[in-house]
C-alpha cells in the first residue's frame, strides 16, 4: 500500500485522511495495479462480491418476517410468497442466489487451479479462499433447514449425523448439536442463528482476502511475476471496475432466468412437504452444489472413514500450495498438468453426477474410482509433476515477451503486444 | 468474447447436468397444453374458475387448503372473482371464531380475510377419517411434487384395474402414475361429475386440467406478475449490458490491450 | 474524425450507461424498502365488526382495530349536553361534538393519544373524558383535546353501523 504516498487536494479531505486515512485507501483501491493481460475468469471475484451482498441484504429482508419456529416456520415462508411486498421475488432471489454463489465459487476456484494461483506468494489468499468456502458451506447446509420442509428436516437429521461417526463423544455431540433427542425446535433456533451470523463471518473474511490479495497482486493468465505499477499494469478504475461490471451484468442475465423463469428447478420439490419427523422421503439429495462431497461420503464403506474422506476432500485442498511442486504457475506453460487438469475438472463432475444417483451397483463403482482418482490428483499427480515435467519456455513481461518461436505464446492474452513488435 | 462463451456453456452445461440429476423416475406424463406455461404464460381465467369449482365441490371434503385465503380469489392474476362473488363463497362457510366475552368460541359466515376452512379438525383427524392416510394439504401441492402439474393431472386420470399379479387391500387403489402404483385416494372424477356454469363439459379430461391448474396458481399466486416483471428484467439487463460493452471497449480504447 | 466530437459522443454513451444504470438500482431499492410495508393478509384485516348490544349508558368497551385500542363509548343525555354545550372558542382543536358522533349516544374514537401515542384513562382528568398519564392531556367527553402537550382531538375511524347493535370499523 505504500508504492505512493496520496495526499487530499482539499483542506478538509487532508484533515480528515490525516485522521482516519480513507480517501488513501479509496486511492488505493482505484489505483491499484492490475495486470493488462486478465481474462474473463479474473471477473468472478467480483461476481462473488456481488452475490455474497445480494445474500445478506435478500437474507436481512427475510429474516424480517421469517419465523424461526417449528410449528410456524413452513407457514411463515408461505406468508412471505403470497402476502409480503415482493416477498416471492426477495425469497426466490435468496433461494437461487445461493446456487448462483456456489456456480461462481467454483469457477473462482477452478480458476485458481488453472493458472496457478495459489502458489507462493498467494498461500494466505488460497487459505482464507477455503475457509470462505466451508463458511459458505456451512450457511447453505443451515439456510437450506430453515424452511423446515421435508429436506430441510433429514437433511439436518442426515448431516447432523455425521458427527456420530465421532469415536466415544459422537453420539454426545449429535445430541447437543440438536438440543434434543430429535432434529426440533431448539436445533431449528440454533440454526437460524448461526445462519444469520455466518454471512457476517464470511464478510470479514473476504475483506481479508482481498486485502491479502492486494500485498502481491493479480496473478494473471502468464503466471509471471509483473512490475507495478508498469506498462503490464492498468488502475483498477475505470478499465477493471467496468470489465467486471460487463460480465457482473451477463451473470445477472442468468440469475434472472433461474429467479423469474424457473425459480424451483434447483431445489428439491420434497422442500415444499412441510417437515415429518415420521416419514423419510424416498431420495435424499442435498443440493447440486454438495453433490461431490455426497459422492466422496457415500463411496467409503466405513461410516467413520466416509466422513474423514469427505472432510479431506475439501481440506486438502488447503495444502495445495504445498503438494503442487511446480515452480511454473500457468497451466499454459505446462502441457502435462493442463491435461490433468481437465481430467480432475471431469473427475468432480462425475462425482456431482453419482452424487445425486442411488448409491449402489455401477454409480457405486464409478463414485470409488472418481473418488480414488480425486485423492491421486493431489497427492500423487500434483507433487510428482513438478518434478517431471518440461514445461514450456515463459515469457518475461505480458507486453514485451522477449521470446521467440513459442507456439503458445498465441494463445497467451497479449496478441496485441506481439503485433506492435 | 471467445470466454463468454466458454463461461455460458459451462453454465448450460451444469444446467442440464442438474436436471438429469434431478429426474429420477422416469414416467412418461400425459400431456396437455399449459396457458401458464413459458416466459409470457397467463392464467386461463375461466379454467381457474371452473377449478375452483372442482376443488370446492369435489376435493375440498378432504383436502385442505390452508394457506389460501378467500380475499386471494379476486386478487389480480388468480381467478378473478368479483368482490361480491368472493365474499359470497367466503359467507357460505362457517368459520370458527372467538372466544367472545363469555370465553367461548363461536362460528359464523366467513369473510374475506379468512383462511379456507379445513374440513378435518387436525391431521390426526383427517388420517382416522381416510383409512390411515392423510390427504395432502393442496395449496403447494403441484411444488411438492416432482412432475408438477403434469404429475397432477395425469394422476387424476390414471385409474385402471390392477395388473394381473397385483393385489390391493382394502381401500388401495391402482393408479399409473402413482409413486409404486397404490394410491389410498379412490378414483374421484367422473363424467359430468359437476356442472360448470360456463356451459363447458365436465369431462374427466377437462376437470383434472381445470383443478390442476387452480392448484398450480393456488402454488404460485404470483406466476403472472413474475413472469412479466421476468420480461422487463432481462429487456432491461440486455440493454444495460449492451451499453456497458459499448462503454468499456472505449475507456479500452485508451490502451493497447484488448477486453 | 475531430478529437472534439469523439469526446462528445463519448460522454453521451458514458451517461446513458450512468442513467440507465441508476434506473436499474432504483428498481431493485424499491422492493426491499416496500416489503416492510403492511402485507395483503395484514391490509385484509382493516376492518372488525363489534356486536355493541351488551354496552350499557354510561360505558366503554375497548376493542382493538388495526392493532390500536378504540374506544366505544355509550354516553348518557348528560354526557351528550355536556358535550354539545362546549363553546368553540374553549377548543384547542375545535370540532362539533356533531361531527365527531353521528349518533350522538355513540361515541367511536381511536383510544390513542395524539401526543406521543399512549391510550388515554377513561373518566379521569379535569374534563369528565380521558387523561392521558405519559404527559397529561386532558379530553373532554366528546374526546377533544382540552388541557396538556397534545395537538387535536382523539381521531374517529371511519365507521358505519351495520345494524342497531354492531358496528364495523374500517
Amino acid at each position: 500500500m505504500s508504492e505512493h504516498e496520496y495526499t487530499p487536494k482539499s483542506k478538509v479531505g487532508k484533515w480528515f485522511n490525516d485522521r482516519l486515512p480513507l480517501l488513501t485507501l479509496a486511492n488505493h483501491l482505484t489505483d491499484y495495479p492490475t495486470p493488462k493481460n486478465l481474462n474473463y475468469w479474473w471477473t468472478f471475484g467480483g461476481i462473488l462480491t456481488f452475490c455474497l451482498i445480494t445474500q445478506i441484504v435478500t437474507g436481512l429482508v427475510l429474516a424480517m418476517h421469517y419465523i424461526a419456529h417449528a410449528d410456524m416456520a413452513f407457514e411463515s415462508v408461505e406468508h412471505i410468497m403470497r402476502d409480503v411486498n415482493y416477498g416471492w421475488l426477495i425469497r426466490y432471489i435468496h433461494a437461487n442466489g445461493a446456487s448462483m454463489f456456489f456456480l461462481a465459487v467454483y469457477i473462482h476456484i477452478f480458476r485458481s487451479l488453472f493458472y496457478g494461483s495459489y502458489k507462493s506468494p498467494r498461500e494466505i489468499i488460497w487459505i482464507i479462499g477455503i475457509i470462505i468456502y466451508l463458511l459458505m458451506m456451512a450457511a447453505a447446509f443451515l439456510g437450506y433447514v430453515l424452511p423446515w420442509g421435508q429436506m430441510s428436516f433429514w437433511g439436518a437429521t442426515v448431516i447432523t449425523n455425521l458427527f456420530s461417526a465421532i469415536p466415544l463423544v459422537g453420539e454426545g455431540i449429535v445430541t447437543w448439536l440438536w438440543g434434543g433427542y430429535s432434529v426440533d425446535n431448539p436445533t431449528l433456533t440454533r440454526f437460524f442463528t448461526l445462519h444469520y451470523l455466518i454471512p457476517f463471518l464470511i464478510l470479514g473474511l473476504v475483506v481479508l482476502h482481498i486485502w491479502a490479495l492486494h500485498v502481491p497482486g493479480n496473478n494473471n493468465p502468464i503466471g509471471i511475476d509483473i512490475k507495478k505499477p508498469s506498462k503490464d499494469t492498468v488502475p483498477f478504475h475505470p478499465y477493471i471496475v467496468i470489465k467486471d461490471g460487463f460480465a457482473l451484468l451477463m451473470f445477472m442475465i442468468v440469475f434472472a432466468f433461474f429467479v423469474f423463469y424457473t425459480p424451483n428447478i434447483l431445489g428439491h420439490a420434497d422442500n415444499y412437504i412441510e417437515a415429518n419427523p415420521l416419514v423419510t422421503p424416498a431420495h435424499i439429495v442435498p443440493e447440486w452444489y454438495l453433490l461431490p462431497f455426497y459422492a466422496i461420503l457415500r463411496s467409503v464403506p466405513d461410516k467413520l472413514l466416509g466422513v474423514i474422506a469427505m472432510l479431506s476432500a475439501i481440506l486438502i485442498l488447503a495444502a495445495l500450495p504445498w503438494l503442487d511442486t511446480s515452480k511454473i504457475r500457468s497451466a499454459v506453460f505446462r502441457p502435462l498438468y493442463k491435461q490433468f487438469y481437465w481430467i480432475l475438472v471431469a473427475d468432480v463432475l462425475i462425482l456431482g453426477y453419482v452424487g445425486a444417483m442411488p448409491a449402489e451397483g455401477l454409480y457405486l463403482l464409478i463414485a470409488r474410482v472418481a473418488t480414488a482418482y480425486y485423492f491421486l490428483h493431489f497427492l500423487v499427480v500434483l507433487p510428482v509433476l513438478g518434478f517431471k515435467e518440461r514445461t514450456m519456455p515463459v515469457p518475461l513481461s505480458i507486453t514485451e515477451p522477449i521470446l521467440g518461436g513459442s507456439p503458445n505464446l498465441a494463445t497467451v492474452k497479449n496478441k496485441d503486444g506481439l503485433k506492435n513488435q | 468474447m471467445k470466454n463468454l462463451f466458454r463461461i455460458s456453456f459451462f453454465v448450460i452445461f451444469i444446467l442440464i447436468f442438474n436436471i438429469n440429476s434431478n429426474a429420477a423416475d422416469k414416467v412418461e406424463y400425459l400431456k396437455t397444453e399449459w396457458s401458464f406455461k413459458g416466459p409470457f404464460g397467463k392464467f386461463d381465467r375461466a379454467a381457474l374458475q371452473r377449478g375452483y369449482q372442482v376443488y370446492n365441490e369435489v376435493c375440498s371434503s378432504c383436502h385442505s387448503m390452508k394457506y389460501l385465503s378467500y380475499r386471494n380469489l379476486v386478487q389480480r392474476g388468480g381467478p378473478e372473482f368479483s368482490e361480491a362473488q368472493a365474499k359470497a363463497i367466503a359467507a357460505s362457510f362457517e368459520v370458527k371464531d372467538g372466544p367472545n366475552a363469555d370465553g367461548e368460541m363461536f362460528m359464523r359466515p366467513g369473510r374475506l380475510s379468512d383462511k379456507f376452512v379445513m374440513p378435518y379438525e387436525n391431521e390426526k383427524a383427517a388420517q382416522a377419517a381416510n383409512g390411515g392416510a392423510y390427504p395432502p394439504d393442496m395449496t403447494v401441492l403441484v411444488k411438492a411434487r416432482g412432475g408438477g402439474v403434469d404429475y397432477i393431472y395425469s394422476l387424476l386420470q390414471g385409474y385402471e384395474d390392477p395388473p394381473a399379479g397385483v393385489t390391493l387391500d382394502d381401500g388401495v387403489y391402482y393408479n399409473k402414475f402413482m409413486y409404486g402404483n397404490k394410491i389410498k385416494m379412490s378414483n374421484q372424477l367422473s363424467d359430468g361429475l359437476v356442472e360448470y356454469s360456463d356451459g363447458t363439459d365436465a369431462t374427466v379430461e377437462q376437470m383434472a386440467k381445470d383443478v390442476t391448474t387452480f392448484l398450480m396458481w393456488t402454488a404460485e399466486p404470483h406466476l403472472e406478475t413474475r413472469h412479466r416483471m421476468g420480461f422487463k428484467a432481462i429487456v432491461y439487463l440486455i440493454i444495460l449490458t449492451v451499453l456497458v460493452y459499448f462503454s468499456m471497449k472505449k475507456i479500452w480504447s485508451r490502451i493497447e490491450t484488448k477486453v | 474524425m475531430p478529437e472534439k466530437e469523439t469526446k462528445k459522443r463519448r460522454d453521451f454513451l458514458f451517461t446513458a450507461t450512468y442513467a440507465v444504470g441508476a434506473v436499474g438500482v432504483g428498481a431493485v431499492v424499491w422492493p426491499m424498502i416496500d416489503q416492510m410495508n403492511p402485507d395483503a393478509s395484514v391490509k385484509a384485516l382493516a376492518s372488525t365488526e363489534v356486536d355493541v348490544s351488551t354496552v350499557n349508558p354510561g360505558n366503554t368497551i375497548t376493542v382493538l382495530w388495526r392493532g390500536k385500542p378504540v374506544f366505544i363509548r355509550r354516553r348518557t343525555q348528560d354526557e351528550i349536553a355536556e358535550a354539545k354545550s362546549v363553546s368553540m372558542k374553549e377548543l384547542k382543536h375545535p370540532e362539533k361534538d356533531e361531527d365527531r358522533a353521528k349518533n350522538p349516544e355513540w361515541l367511536v374514537m381511536l383510544g390513542v393519544c395524539t401526543h406521543l401515542g399512549c391510550v388515554p384513562l377513561d373518566q379521569k382528568g379535569d374534563y369528565n373524558g380521558w387523561f392521558c398519564p405519559c404527559h397529561g392531556s386532558h379530553y373532554d367527553i366528546s374526546g377533544r383535546i382540552r388541557k396538556g402537550p397534545a395537538p387535536t382531538n382523539m381521531e374517529i375511524p371511519e365507521y358505519k353501523f351495520v345494524d342497531a347493535n354492531t358496528i364495523k370499523i374500517g
